[in-house]
């Protein structure tokens, strides 16, 4: 897999591609637009670019007041910030009064690295997958993340946008046709099925590269919409493969594992398993280490395959009667 | 490449604070001692410049970090650890310590510099800055690094965290005193301004902040950023006492530290004039020196820049 940009510089180049179409469009930062990359946005349209300063929570309420005056607002910073910073700003200025404010939060998940803890944010799902009306993406390269951020702008409503500051690997062919919420189907196979997104889709990809090699053929989902979740697709899964591993850059709580689980609960039971930093803060860290300290690996997934694959044998067996 | 540590220091430092902590018969009932053996500022000078020379290397080794607003809170950290606060380094947890959070924490290295000085811990540990299963984070955790008070990197957060602290030694009449260190751009964020709300209106005299005043944020100077002057009468009409001081020279820091000692319910805010990158050339005032770690050419040549003591002059 090549090496592409990052999802938060397709983001950034993404806006200033909108912001020459539509006038509309209003972009906030606070003091981390060289990080967000909003800066590519500000330094071609300086009037429709205001810094809030490091205050988050005023940052919230200033783009649902332009919102509600009919702007198309992009607010951005640190995922741990925002949500983190403003949920309840987020609740009620935002979600609860249907505002059409775009919440594109940048350095999600652990591979923020060497920052530590302070800056990992790894609930940033579990705290927006709470708020009704919120869509949310979590896109896996900058093609993904392109289109994430166009369906943002075109889309009326609450949308949040989970984005990673390494660079990612090219999952997608430039103008690949994504669906909100439809999950694309990556490889198929009937063994199990891997559903990811973000960071954790180049790692399910190569976990079923080596499940191949030992003779496992998995199907591999790309779940870039969280909400609303690609119930259908989940559903398929299975009932045609009967074993389901969810791997994401999220804590196990509430995170992508925890939508899935839901669907699957309801729909069709089958054993899951889960790929996802368990209840623990992060650390101080290279992204790689990070990663590999923390279970979110390739290795891991397939690890996680298999288990999932012996559970479905188990169940399978024990209703045989054997 | 390494820098110098000042090994010899750390004992005096060490003993001395022993001493005092002992040298007080009922220093459970919290008698703070005055007439503290007192450090010469020729000795603080001397600290700043190995504490440094540490913030270099250890950012420089770690590759990332942030050597800029470490930098520019040098002195204020040194005074603090060296010349005004009541502490022990071998007992880090001892209840009558002052109490020192480090509200701007991406600052950590110039934290973790100076804590190593003091004896808290060995100056080996500054290599392992940022690295997997390291002591010290990217950001203080007080439950990694002893003498760290209180987990902070989220901006904002710290000053309030200070007035729950001065709000339990008045409860527990304990004469400990709290300092916290705020950033500029950090005084962006509205907790700061609730916590000044609430400091002075519970007259916590036993709590000083410091301003480290260096004029710069990420997104640029905070005049571009988001606007802070008149910041010293924004502390004044919050009910502070505010001083206004040379945030590089040590006569005017430790001045304004005794000022706020003789201030009884009013809290204390020195506003610290500072330059962001102080003491190495090219780091001065540029805004990109906030998160980006000196090269190993950097370093050698900030090394090479930072062999004799600065002396004060933070006015911009
Ligand atoms: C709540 C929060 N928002 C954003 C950040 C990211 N951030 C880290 S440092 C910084 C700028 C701080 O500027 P200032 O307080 O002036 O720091 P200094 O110049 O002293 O380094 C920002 C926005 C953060 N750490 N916490
Ligand atoms: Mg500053």
């Amino acid at each position: 897999m090549k090496q592409g940009m990052a999802t938060r510089e397709a983001y950034g180049h993404t806006l200033v591609a909108l912001g020459r179409e539509n006038p509309n469009i209003v972009v906030l930062d606070a003091d981390l637009s060289k990080s967000t990359m909003t800066k590519l946005f500000a330094e071609e349209f300086p009037d429709r670019f205001f810094d809030a300063g490091v205050a988050e929570q005023n940052m919230v309420g200033m783009a649902a007041g332009l919102a509600s005056c009919g702007k198309i607002v992009f607010a951005s910073s640190f995922a741990v910030f925002l949500p983190g910073r403003c949920f309840d700003q987020l609740r009620m200025s935002v979600a609860y009064s249907q505002m059409n404010v775009k919440v594109a939060a940048s350095h999600s998940g652990l591979t923020v690295g060497e920052d530590g803890a302070s800056h990992q944010s790894i609930e940033d799902l579990a705290l927006i997958r709470s708020l009704p009306g919120f869509r949310i993406i979590v896109p896996a390269d900058e093609v993904a993340s392109a289109w994430a951020t166009r369906t943002a702008a075109s889309v009326v409503g609450p949308m949040y946008l989970r984005l990673g500051r390494p660079k990612s690997l090219i999952v997608y062919e430039n103008g690949h046709d994504f669906v909100l919420g439809k999950a694309v189907r990556l490889l198929d196979g009937d063994d199990a099925t891997i559903i990811a997104n973000g960071r954790m889709l180049a790692e399910a990809l190569q976990a079923a590269a080596i499940c191949r090699d030992k003779g496992i053929a998995v199907r591999v989902l790309d779940m870039h919409t969280v909400e609303p979740l690609d119930r259908e697709a989940v559903k398929d899964a299975a009932m045609e493969t009967g074993a389901v591993v969810v791997a994401e850059e999220h804590l196990l709580n509430g995170g992508t594992g925890s939508a899935v689980a839901l669907v699957l609960a309801e729909e069709y039971p089958v054993p899951i398993e889960f790929v996802a930093i368990k209840q623990a803060f992060g650390q101080s860290g290279d992204p790689a280490s990070l990663l590999k300290a923390y279970g979110l690996t390739a290795d891991d997934i397939v690890a996680a395959v298999e288990k999932a694959i012996a559970r479905k044998r188990q169940i399978v067996s024990v209703r045989r009667g054997s | 490449m390494r820098a110098q540590s000042s090994a010899a220091f750390r004992a005096v430092c060490a003993k001395r604070l022993v001493k005092r902590k002992n040298g007080s018969a009922d220093i459970d009932k919290n008698k703070r001692t005055s007439g503290l053996p007192s450090v010469s500022i020729d000795e603080l000078e001397r600290i700043a410049l190995t504490v440094r020379r540490h913030i270099i290397v250890m950012t420089g080794k770690a590759g990332s970090g942030h050597p800029g607003g470490s930098l520019s809170a040098v002195e204020i950290v040194t005074s603090l650890l060296f010349a005004v606060m009541r502490h022990d380094p071998t007992d880090p947890r001892w209840p009558a310590r002052d109490r020192l959070v480090l509200s701007k924490g991406h600052a950590a290295p110039v934290l973790y510099a100076a804590l190593a000085e003091a004896g808290y811990f060995p100056v080996e540990w500054l290599e392992s800055l940022r690295k997997l299963g390291s002591p010290l984070q990217g950001h203080p955790d007080m439950h990694r690094t002893p003498g760290v008070e209180m987990s902070t990197g989220s901006l904002g957060q710290g000053l309030s965290m200070a007035v729950g602290m001065a709000l339990a030694g008045m409860l527990d009449k304990s004469d400990y005193r709290v300092f916290a260190i705020i950033g500029d751009g950090e005084s962006d964020e509205g907790q700061i301004w609730e916590a000044a709300m609430a400091a002075a209106h519970y007259r916590l005299g036993n709590l000083v902040a410091v301003l480290d005043y260096n004029g710069l944020q990420i997104d640029g100077p905070n005049k571009q950023v988001m606007s802070i002057e008149p910041v010293a009468d924004k502390w004044r009409s919050f009910g502070w006492h505010v001083v206004e001081v040379d945030g590089h020279d040590f006569r005017q820091l430790l001045d304004a530290f005794a000022q706020a000692e003789s201030k009884k319910g009013q809290p204390t805010m020195i506003v610290a004039r500072t330059v962001k990158g102080k003491g190495v050339s090219f780091m001065e005032n540029v805004v990109d020196f906030h998160g980006k770690a000196p090269t190993v050419e950097q370093v050698e040549s900030a090394l090479r820049e930072l062999s004799s003591p600065i002396t004060g002059n933070g006015a911009r």
